[in-house]
C-alpha cells in the first residue's frame, strides 16, 4: 500500500475517537434528563392498552386529564425505576399526586406485577405497554421517563430520569402544582 | 490536622508524578542513564504519599472526623468500624482516591518488577504511568477533594453510608475493579512506550502479557463480585442489567478478553502487531470512558455519582488529549510497521482474529448501546429507547460464533491447517455436544427448553474441544499424565479460561430458561410449595443492628419432605438514611439457588414474598473464577518469571527484533 494510503487508515482509529469526543463533549452540556418532546404542549396520543392487573380490562385516552396528573414509564429491567418507585409511593402517600403508571416492554406481566406487590403500587391505572406502541407515540427515550399532564390532558412537560427529592422541588413539581394555580385562574 | 496531611501529601504525590512524566523522557532523549534511573525512585515517591494520603483519609473515617465533608457526608456514628472503613470509596471523592492509590500501586509494582527490562524502555513506560497519574492527581485536586471542609459548621453526626453498599460484597467490588480498570493502564503505557521507542515485537508483547493477564484477572472478578452483589442485595434476582455503569466495566473487559488473545499472537508469530497496539489503547481508552461516563452524569444511571460539569469538562479534556496523542502517535509509529509472516485461511491466526472481531464488535454493540440515546439525541434525530432485550439478543447471536471458533481454535496450528485432519475431532465434539445437550434436559428437566439446549450444544461443543486438544498434545507422548501436567501454566492457563467460559454459558443457558419466580402472599405459619420444595415461613423476628431495625423472616425449606436448611429474608430500614433495604434468605448448592425475599407487608400480619428457583445460575459466577484462575495460571507461566538476562540495549532503540517463535 501506498505509504499516505496507509498512514490514512492508521488514523482511522483517531477519528473515530474525535467524532465521538464531539458528541460526549455536547452531551456534557445538554441536561440528558431534560429532553424536548416533540409532545410538549400537545394532547396525550390515543392509545388502548389493557391492564396491567387484569389482561381483560382495556383503557384508553378518556383516562387521561379531569386533573393535572403524571404519567410515569417505567419497568422492571430497569434498575433506575427501582431507585425511583420509593419516591413515586412517597409522593401518593404525602402529596396526594395523581400517577398513571406506563409499564413499558416488561418481560412479563407477573414481574411488574410482583414488583408492584413488593415496593408498592403508587400508581392509580396500570397501563401494560408491552409492545411499547404508547411509548412510542410517546417518543419515549428509555425507562423511566415522567410527563406531566394538565387537566385537558395537553403534556406540559417530560422529565427523563428518575424523579427524586431533588428533581421534584426543583423541575417537576413546580410545573405539576403551577397547573392547579392556572385550574384556579 | 489529619486531613491537611491528606490534602498536603495529596499534593506532593502531584508533583512526584510530574516529575515521572517529565524526567525519564528527558533522559532517553539524552541517553542520560542517571536521569532514566530516576524513574523508579519517582514512582515509590509518587505511591508512598499517595497511601499517606489515603491513611489520612481513612483514618478521617475511623475516628468520625465530621469536620471532613466526605467523611460527614458518608459515615455516621453508628457506622461499624469495617463499613467505617470501607465507606472511604462509597462515593465520588473517596473512590476516585482509591483509584489513584491502586493506579500509583500498579506503578510502583512496575517499578519493582521492571529490572529485567531495558532500561530505556522501563523508563518510558513508568513516565506513561506518570502522564496518567498528572491528570488524575489534577483532575482530584482541582474538583474533587476528598479532604475538604465542614468548617466553621461542623455536623454533630454524618449522614450515614448509602445503605445499599454496607454489604460484604462491596468492600471487595471496588477495589477488584479498579485494579482492574488501572491495571490496564500498564497495557497502555508498554504499548505507547513501544511505539515511542519503534519497537514493535514479539518482546514487547511477552512483557506485556503477564501484566494485562493481572489487569484481566482483577477486571474478571470485579465484574463478577458486582453482578454477584447485585444479584442478592438488590432482592430481585437478576445476575445482569445491562446498565450504563455495567456496560463500562463491561466494554474494557471485552477489550481486554481480545487484547489478551491478540498479545499471544504477537508474541508467539510476531503478527498482529499494530492490532494489538491498537487493542492496548482502546482498553485503557475504555476505561476512562468509562469513568468519564460514571463521573460526569452524562448518563443516568443508579450507579452514577452526583453530577457536576466541571468534572465531567476536565475528565473529558484529559481523555480527550491522552487518547488523541496516543492514536496521532499509533498512526505516525505503527502504519511503519509490516509484518511478513504468513498465515492461510485455516490457521490459528484467522481463528484468533475471529475471536478478535467477534469480541470488538460486542465491545462496538455495547458501546453504541451505550451512547445511542445521547448520540441520537445531540443529532436531534428524536429519542429511541435500547434496553435489555436489545443487549440480550444481540449477545445471543455474537455467542453463537464465537463459541463455535472457540471450541476448535485450540485444535488448529499456527500458519497453516488442514481441514482434512479435524473432521474426526470436530465430528466427535458435535456428537458429544449435541447428545449431551439433548439428553441432560430429557432426563433432569420436565421440558426441554430450545434455548437450553442451544446454550448446552455450545458449552458441551467448548468442553469437548478442550479435551480434544489435551488428548492431541499428549497423543506422542508414552506417559500420557506427567506429559499433560508438563504442558506449562500458560497452557493450563488457557484450557481453564475456556471451561470457565462453557461453564458460565451452562449457567446463563439454564437460568435464563429454568428459573422459576412466583410471588405469594404467607404469613407466618404458612407453607408454600413449589414442585419439590416447600417453604414455610416459621416466625418473624425483630431484629436490631447497629444502624438499622428489621422484619426478619424465618423460612424452613424442605425437599421431598426432607428439611434441607433455613433461611433469614430480611427488610431491613436504615435509621439515618431513611432507606429500606432487602436482605435476600438465599439457600444455595451448586445445582440451585433457592432464593427467598419479602416484598411488603399487606396487613393481618401477612407479607408478599417472592421464591425463586434459580437452577445453575452459581455456575455463571463460578465459570468466571475458573476464568479469573486461568489467567492467574497463565500470568504466572515461567517464561515470564525466569528470563536470562538479556544483553543491555543502549542508545539504539530501533531494530533489536528478538524474533522468538513459540515460547
Amino acid at each position: 500500500m501506498n505509504p499516505k494510503l496507509r498512514l490514512l487508515a492508521f488514523l482511522t482509529p483517531l477519528f473515530l475517537f474525535l467524532g465521538m469526543g464531539v458528541f460526549l463533549f455536547t452531551g456534557l452540556f445538554s441536561d440528558p434528563t431534560r429532553l424536548d418532546s416533540a409532545l410538549v404542549g400537545r394532547h396525550v396520543p390515543n392509545f388502548e392498552l389493557p391492564d396491567l392487573y387484569s389482561p381483560d380490562r382495556s383503557h384508553n385516552q378518556s383516562i387521561v386529564g379531569g386533573k393535572p396528573m403524571l404519567l410515569n414509564v417505567w419497568a422492571t429491567w430497569c434498575p433506575t425505576c427501582y431507585a425511583e418507585h420509593t419516591f413515586l409511593n412517597k409522593l401518593r402517600a404525602e402529596e396526594n399526586v395523581y400517577i398513571i403508571g406506563l409499564n413499558y416492554k416488561d418481560d412479563s406481566r407477573a414481574a411488574a406485577v410482583n414488583w408492584l406487590q413488593d415496593l408498592g403500587d403508587p400508581y392509580e391505572i396500570n397501563l401494560f405497554d408491552q409492545t411499547g406502541l404508547l411509548a412510542l407515540d410517546l417518543g419515549v427515550y428509555g425507562a423511566p421517563e415522567t410527563f406531566v399532564i394538565d387537566a385537558e390532558g395537553i403534556i406540559r412537560y417530560r422529565h427523563v430520569g428518575d424523579l427524586n427529592e431533588r428533581v421534584w422541588r426543583d423541575e417537576v413539581g413546580p410545573v405539576y402544582y403551577s397547573l392547579y394555580e392556572q385550574g384556579e385562574r | 490536622m489529619i486531613s491537611e496531611i491528606g490534602h498536603l501529601t495529596l499534593a506532593i504525590a502531584f508533583a512526584f508524578s510530574l516529575l515521572l512524566a517529565i524526567v525519564p523522557l528527558i533522559g532517553v532523549h539524552r541517553g542520560h542513564g542517571g536521569q532514566m534511573s530516576l524513574a523508579r525512585p519517582l514512582t515509590y515517591g509518587m505511591f508512598g504519599f499517595t497511601l499517606i494520603s489515603y491513611i489520612a483519609l481513612t483514618w478521617g473515617f475511623l475516628v468520625g472526623d465530621f469536620s471532613i465533608a466526605y467523611v460527614a457526608n458518608n459515615s455516621s456514628t453508628l457506622l461499624p468500624w469495617y463499613y467505617r472503613i470501607t465507606a472511604v470509596w462509597s462515593s465520588h471523592e473517596g473512590s476516585f482516591l482509591l483509584w489513584m492509590l491502586v493506579q500509583a500501586a500498579w506503578a510502583a509494582a512496575l517499578a519493582v518488577f521492571s529490572q529485567r527490562l531495558p532500561l530505556t524502555f522501563a523508563a518510558r513506560v513508568l513516565a506513561v504511568m506518570g502522564m496518567i497519574g498528572v491528570g488524575f492527581y489534577l483532575f482530584m485536586l482541582m474538583t474533587s477533594n476528598p479532604f475538604d471542609r465542614t468548617l466553621p459548621l461542623i455536623p454533630v453526626d454524618g449522614a450515614d453510608m448509602n445503605p445499599l453498599l454496607q454489604d460484604p460484597g462491596m468492600i471487595i467490588h471496588p477495589p477488584l475493579l479498579y485494579f482492574g480498570y488501572v491495571g490496564l493502564s500498564v497495557a497502555f503505557a508498554f504499548a505507547i512506550a513501544a511505539l515511542m521507542g519503534g519497537r514493535l515485537d514479539s518482546a514487547w508483547a511477552r512483557w506485556s502479557r503477564p501484566w494485562t493477564l493481572a489487569a484481566w484477572v482483577f477486571l474478571t472478578l470485579g465484574i463478577m463480585v458486582g453482578s454477584w452483589w447485585a444479584y442478592y442485595e438488590l432482592g430481585w434476582g437478576g445476575w445482569w442489567f445491562w446498565d450504563p455503569v455495567e456496560n463500562a466495566s463491561f466494554m474494557p473487559w471485552l477489550i481486554a478478553t481480545a487484547l489478551i488473545h491478540s498479545l499471544a499472537v504477537t508474541e508467539k508469530r510476531g503478527t498482529f502487531k499494530s492490532w494489538t497496539v491498537l487493542l492496548a489503547i482502546a482498553g485503557f481508552s475504555l476505561s476512562l470512558l468509562g469513568t468519564f461516563l460514571v463521573r460526569s452524569g452524562v448518563l443516568v444511571s443508579v450507579h452514577a455519582f452526583a453530577s457536576d460539569p466541571t468534572r465531567g469538562l476536565f475528565l473529558l479534556s484529559f481523555l480527550g488529549v491522552l487518547i488523541t496523542c496516543s492514536l496521532l502517535l499509533y498512526a505516525l509509529r505503527a502504519s511503519k510497521v509490516v509484518s511478513h509472516t504468513r498465515y492461510d485461511l485455516m490457521s490459528r491466526e484467522v481463528m484468533l482474529l475471529g475471536n478478535n472481531i467477534l469480541l470488538v464488535t460486542a465491545t462496538v454493540v455495547v458501546l453504541i448501546g451505550t451512547l445511542l440515546p445521547l448520540v441520537h439525541q445531540e443529532l436531534g434525530l428524536g429519542s429511541i429507547s435500547v434496553g435489555e432485550p436489545f443487549f440480550d439478543m444481540v449477545f445471543m447471536w455474537l455467542t453463537i460464533p464465537f463459541a463455535l471458533m472457540l471450541g476448535i481454535a485450540p485444535l488448529v496450528r499456527w500458519r497453516r491447517q488442514k481441514i482434512g485432519e479435524l473432521k474426526v475431532p470436530m465430528l466427535q465434539m458435535l456428537g458429544v455436544a449435541v447428545i449431551l445437550a439433548f439428553v441432560l434436559p430429557l432426563i433432569f428437566a420436565e421440558v426441554v427448553s430450545g434455548l437450553a439446549v442451544l446454550g448446552l450444544i455450545l458449552a458441551f461443543w467448548v468442553l469437548w474441544g478442550t479435551v480434544e486438544e489435551l488428548r492431541m498434545r499428549v497423543a506422542q507422548r508414552e506417559h500420557k499424565l506427567p506429559a499433560m501436567v508438563k504442558l506449562g501454566r500458560s497452557h493450563w492457563g488457557m484450557v481453564l479460561g475456556h471451561v470457565g467460559f462453557a461453564v458460565m454459558i451452562i449457567g446463563v443457558a439454564l437460568v435464563q430458561n429454568y428459573e422459576v419466580e412466583r410471588t405469594v402472599r404467607m404469613a407466618p405459619g404458612d407453607t408454600f410449595t413449589e414442585g419439590k420444595y416447600s417453604f414455610e415461613f416459621k416466625t418473624l423476628e425483630d431484629r436490631i443492628g447497629p444502624n438499622w431495625v428489621s422484619d426478619a423472616a424465618v423460612f424452613e425449606i424442605t425437599r421431598d419432605n426432607r428439611r434441607i436448611g433455613e433461611v433469614v429474608s430480611e427488610k431491613r430500614f436504615y435509621t439515618i438514611q431513611r432507606q429500606i433495604m432487602t436482605q435476600t434468605g438465599l439457600q444455595v448448592n451448586p445445582w440451585r439457588d433457592l432464593y427467598v425475599a419479602m416484598g411488603e407487608e399487606l396487613g393481618d400480619g401477612s407479607w408478599a414474598v417472592r421464591i425463586h428457583i434459580k437452577p445453575f445460575v452459581r455456575w455463571i459466577w463460578m465459570g468466571a473464577i475458573i476464568m479469573a484462575f486461568g489467567g492467574i495460571l497463565s500470568a504466572s507461566d515461567k517464561r515470564y518469571r525466569l528470563k536470562k538476562k538479556r544483553p543491555k540495549v543502549t542508545g539504539n532503540v530501533t531494530g533489536n527484533v528478538t524474533g522468538e517463535g513459540s515460547a
